[in-house]
């Protein structure tokens, strides 16, 4: 049976490892290559590492580290972080990486979508939707989540598929950081509208959190940062915890 | 030992290339026939669409090749759907090493492509699963499947049941991505590689 993933978020900044709360405050806590392989020890599904702040300077530094993760990781990874062209994601993928991430420039040309699609195949582009509710309504935001743009989050996630985004990784702003849960509502509103996984992120603060999130909120993999990095939640733990209640788990 | 992986255009081949370093082995990257044929084992990775792979790999004339190879080859993803006879994704004729029509998945409950960790269960005889438990997860990413044949030797379940893995005489063929299918893919491609 097909299994849910878990997979746990890397955020990077200069090659290492940090997280925040809310995308501010940032903490260092690690190398991301033996973190990374520590999680897939653990029975991580999938590795995501987003690198925070994507500037020119950071790329090399950004191919050298995909280029060390690859050498020691033996599930899929994702990278993510200020992609905005065919050459940039050509080197993430040539440097071994499973999957790219993008979101930003997506906002900014969607056609992106379309040229990466076709030149790498949809199975390797994510399209990254960072979502805020405003007045009621669910608004995609750009800049990790800082700035407001005038797209609807649901037509977008319809536009993004058709567009050939392989999978769509959720980050609501709202719940992000809170630990108070994901976002249930709107990621199974997308996620049954959907033919292609959503991968839901934000909120996770406990084990009973991703059991909502696999059952309300319809997802196919729930993603995570803090409470795999700072060992509140033990991958294995959590995964054995899903498997007794019945959700279909690689263990 | 020699290792070659086949060079063409589909996808990235980058994982595979890794999964072998992980495992401490060299190999070659390569379209030369001679440096194909002389190999000891031969990787026919690949993701991607049939229609464009096949018309590179005719341009290169390495659908003749493939076929006659001798030693073990082992194809996996798009190279195992290009190993079959023909596909329905853009009607492309492959290169009939198995005598197997490549589907498109059809499901209004499921969601099409069918992606991530599932339990393959290995039929009969399965070289490259010696060694692990009957039932493995390991990593797909598809939408288009080759159905339970005479050659399956694994069989995944999604909509309905269908090849994991086909084997007939030097040539083993896995749908899903084995490079990055944690130690079960590690141990598959040891297993391969053992032969």
């Amino acid at each position: 049976m097909l299994t849910k993933r878990i997979i746990p978020c890397l955020d990077i900044k200069e090659g290492r490892t940090v997280k925040g709360t809310n995308f501010v405050d940032l903490r260092d806590a690690g190398d991301p290559v033996e973190l990374g392989a520590l999680y897939a020890k653990e029975g991580a599904d999938e590795l995501v590492f987003l690198d925070i702040t994507a500037t020119v300077d950071n790329r090399k530094t950004l191919v050298n580290l995909v280029r060390e993760v690859a050498r020691h990781v033996n599930i899929p990874f994702t990278v993510g972080g200020g992609i905005s062209s065919i050459e940039d994601v050509s080197a993430l993928l040539n440097a071994g990486a499973d999957k790219v991430s993008i979101n930003s420039s997506a906002v900014r040309r969607p056609e992106l979508i379309d040229e990466l699609a076709l030149q790498f195949g949809s199975q390797c582009i994510i399209v990254a939707i960072d979502t805020r509710q405003v007045n009621g309504l669910d608004w995609v935001h750009t800049h990790g989540g800082r700035r407001i743009t005038e797209i609807k989050t649901i037509p977008w996630a319809k536009e993004v598929e058709s567009r050939g985004a392989g999978e769509i990784l959720l980050t609501s702003m709202d719940t992000d950081g809170t630990k108070a849960g994901f976002a249930n509502v709107l990621t199974a509103e997308i996620s049954s509208h959907s033919s292609i996984p959503i991968i839901a992120s934000g909120g996770a603060g406990s084990m009973e959190h991703f059991y909502d999130v696999f059952t309300e909120g319809k997802a196919d993999a729930g993603l995570a940062a803090s409470i795999f990095h700072f060992k509140e939640i033990e991958i294995l733990a959590l995964k054995n915890y899903l498997a007794n209640k019945g959700i279909p788990m690689r263990i | 030992m020699k290792i070659a992986i086949i060079k063409y255009n589909a996808g990235n081949v980058a994982s595979v290339m890794y999964a072998l370093d992980r495992i401490g082995m060299k190999y070659s990257w390569t379209d030369e026939e001679e440096e194909i044929r002389s190999a000891d084992k031969v990787i026919f990775p690949g993701v991607g669409e049939a229609s464009t792979a096949m018309a590179y790999l005719r341009e290169k004339q390495l659908d003749r090749l493939i076929p006659t190879l001798k030693q073990p080859v082992l194809a996996t993803c798009i190279g195992m759907q290009l190993l079959c006879k023909h596909s329905e994704e853009n009607d492309t004729t492959c290169m009939g090493v198995f005598d197997v029509e490549i589907k498109r998945f059809k499901s209004t409950e499921l969601k099409i492509p069918h992606v991530g960790w599932n339990s393959i269960e290995a039929q009969g005889e399965n070289k490259l699963m010696k060694g692990l438990s009957a039932s493995e997860y390991v990593y797909f990413v598809h939408s288009y499947y080759a159905p339970v044949n005479p050659y399956t030797t694994a069989i995944c379940d999604y909509v309905q049941p269908f090849s994991a893995m086909l084997q007939k005489d030097n040539f083993y063929a896995a749908q899903f991505h084995a490079e990055i299918s944690g130690l079960a893919g590690q141990n598959i491609i040891e297993n391969f590689l053992a032969l």
